[in-house]
């Protein structure tokens, strides 16, 4: 049973339209990505979700109470400067009327209760962003762009704080367009371009569709015109020394079944990534 | 959700005391200025006869500067925290949840009515205890005038909030506005020795009205009917129009 159902959801700004026509379902526990360029229709989506926008067409039904268990992260929305940690935490966990207990969210979340917002960094910020939108014990939690702008090291705090929410069982709606993120998080995305849904699938099987090819690069002075026989190998070519050999399945044993490793020097592998599968889904945009 | 707008207000308070600035010009300056200026210049404590023959501390000057702090929190304070907090998206991050983001409009409201109240006695008591001001003669009259009054200057301020597109436009608009209404409301120059056309003009603004209803109602007379008229039809206007205008992001 899907806890969240977006149906042909169109939403315009007088002539301007942000977003198209986009569907989608999130099932309840799982950790569902939307992802897609700046200006792709992702936060104008989410939005419609957290009953922050109507829509101008289609519909949006989620299983919850939108206000008591939807617990929201948004982009651009900050708090006063000079509140402090436990003061936010407590507040909004008043709010509710099964709070979480918001000193357990502030440890898991690595927060000073004390602290004052103004002086937190960015990534403290965005894990206390994250900490308001679970302390009313949300079933869904929208989370927006949450690593935006952070260093490397918050990102991975933050991911860390997120991976323990699917824990819970709490349903995530996650806006990005990092796919190292999607690839460490989401069970499942939406691709969204140009105000549509391109792909929904799990991470894997995004790049399954776009080719999920592998290739083989390495070095031989041997003949490799009897790989072309393998039924796992799509092409190879030559380029002077170096060989490159693309296909699918356990491409490296199949190769190296035919010619053993140590006829070849600088052997390395690449396959297709979720950018590049993002790419392709996504298509060449003006920007 | 009693206990969400107790919680609210709780720490809108905190805040409030957290900024110093607004402490400063809401309190701290007011209350400073009457007993500063009260005790040292000599002939403000002389009878004056061009006043009516009251002291200049007394209803002139007690009355102002009660003025001046409920001017600063609708003029300045109140409208500064709105904006920042729509700017900053903390009223559509309470969308969000169960509170409506209207909770946190009445909380800073609540606040600032507190505020007033506690520099407005302050002045008073103060003013009595340093400098022998008489306290109103009619407590019921002062509350009045004085609650009316602060409800014209808070509508105001949530007109300000509601039309200002950000927090530097609202504090400058804010000051723009300080100046001539505190002009006109006779802090520079009282209004019994302005010129008659400038009173007239003053009656009918919001701190001339106010101011006026604070004299009287300090020197132990009823307010005029006319700045009772006058500051109610500024606060519904102010509010009416404010309720129309307001945006919450």
């Amino acid at each position: 049973m899907a806890i969240i159902t977006v149906d042909h959801l169109r939403k315009a700004y007088g002539e301007k339209v942000a977003v198209e026509d986009v569907s989608f379902s999130v099932e309840e526990g799982e950790v569902f990505g939307i992802v897609g360029r700046n200006g792709a229709g992702k936060t104008t989506t989410v939005e419609c979700v957290a009953g922050l926008r109507t829509p101008t067409a289609g519909t949006v039904t989620v299983d919850a109470d939108l206000k008591e268990q939807v617990g929201v992260q948004l982009q651009e929305c900050s708090l006063p400067d000079k509140i402090r940690v436990g003061e936010a935490l407590a507040l909004y966990a008043s709010f509710y009327s099964r709070p979480a207990d918001w000193r357990a969210l502030a440890v898991e979340a690595g927060l000073d209760l004390r602290a004052p917002f103004g002086k937190l960094s960015g990534g403290q910020r965005q894990r206390l962003s994250v900490a308001l939108a679970l302390v009313g014990s949300p079933r869904v939690a929208i989370l927006d762009e949450l690593t935006t702008g952070l260093d490397p090291q918050a990102r991975r705090d933050t991911w860390d704080l997120v991976s323990r929410i699917r824990e819970r069982g709490v349903t995530v709606l996650l806006v990005t367009h990092f796919m190292e993120e999607v690839e460490r998080l989401c069970d499942r995305v939406a691709v969204i371009s140009r105000g549509r849904v391109r792909a929904v699938d799990t991470p894997a099987g995004l790049v399954a569709r776009a080719g999920g090819e592998q290739r083989l690069i390495f070095h031989t002075d041997d003949p490799v015109d009897g790989l072309r026989a393998l039924p796992e190998v799509a092409s190879v070519t030559r380029d002077g020394g170096e060989v490159t050999v693309t296909g699918t399945g356990d491409l490296l044993s199949a190769v190296a079944a035919v010619l053993p490793p140590s006829r070849t020097r600088g052997l390395r592998m690449e396959r297709t990534t979720l950018d590049d599968a993002f790419l392709v889904l996504t298509g060449k945009e003006e920007s | 959700m009693t206990k969400a707008f107790g919680k609210l207000a709780a720490v809108e308070a905190r805040l409030f005391l957290r900024e110093p600035m607004a402490v400063f010009f809401a309190i701290v300056l007011p209350v400073g200025l009457l007993l500063g200026l009260g005790t040292t210049i000599p002939g403000f404590r002389d009878a004056d006869p061009s006043l009516g023959g009251q002291r200049f501390v007394d209803a002139p000057f007690t009355a102002m500067m009660v003025l001046l702090s409920v001017v600063t929190l609708g003029l300045s304070v109140l409208p500064g925290s709105l904006v920042i907090y729509r700017e900053r998206g903390v009223l559509r991050r309470l969308s969000t949840t169960p509170v409506r983001p209207g909770a946190l409009l009445a909380a800073q409201l609540v606040i600032n009515v507190v505020v007033s109240v506690v520099a407005t006695t302050l002045t008073l008591v103060l003013g009595r205890l340093v400098l022998g001001v008489p306290l109103p003669g009619s407590p019921w009259t002062f509350a009045v005038v004085f609650v009316l009054g602060s409800l014209t200057m808070l509508a105001i301020g949530l007109l300000l909030a509601a039309v200002a597109p950000n927090a530097r436009v609202v504090q400058g608009v804010g000051s723009a506005l300080m100046f001539p209404l505190l002009f006109l409301a006779g802090m520079w120059l009282p209004r019994p020795l302005m010129p008659e056309i400038l009173r007239r003009i003053s009656d009918f603004t919001p701190t001339g009205a106010f101011g006026q209803g604070l004299m009287d109602a300090l020197g132990g007379h009823a307010p005029q009917p006319l700045h009772l008229a006058v500051l109610a039809g500024w606060a519904l206007a102010a509010g009416l129009a404010a309720a129309r205008l307001f945006r919450w992001e």
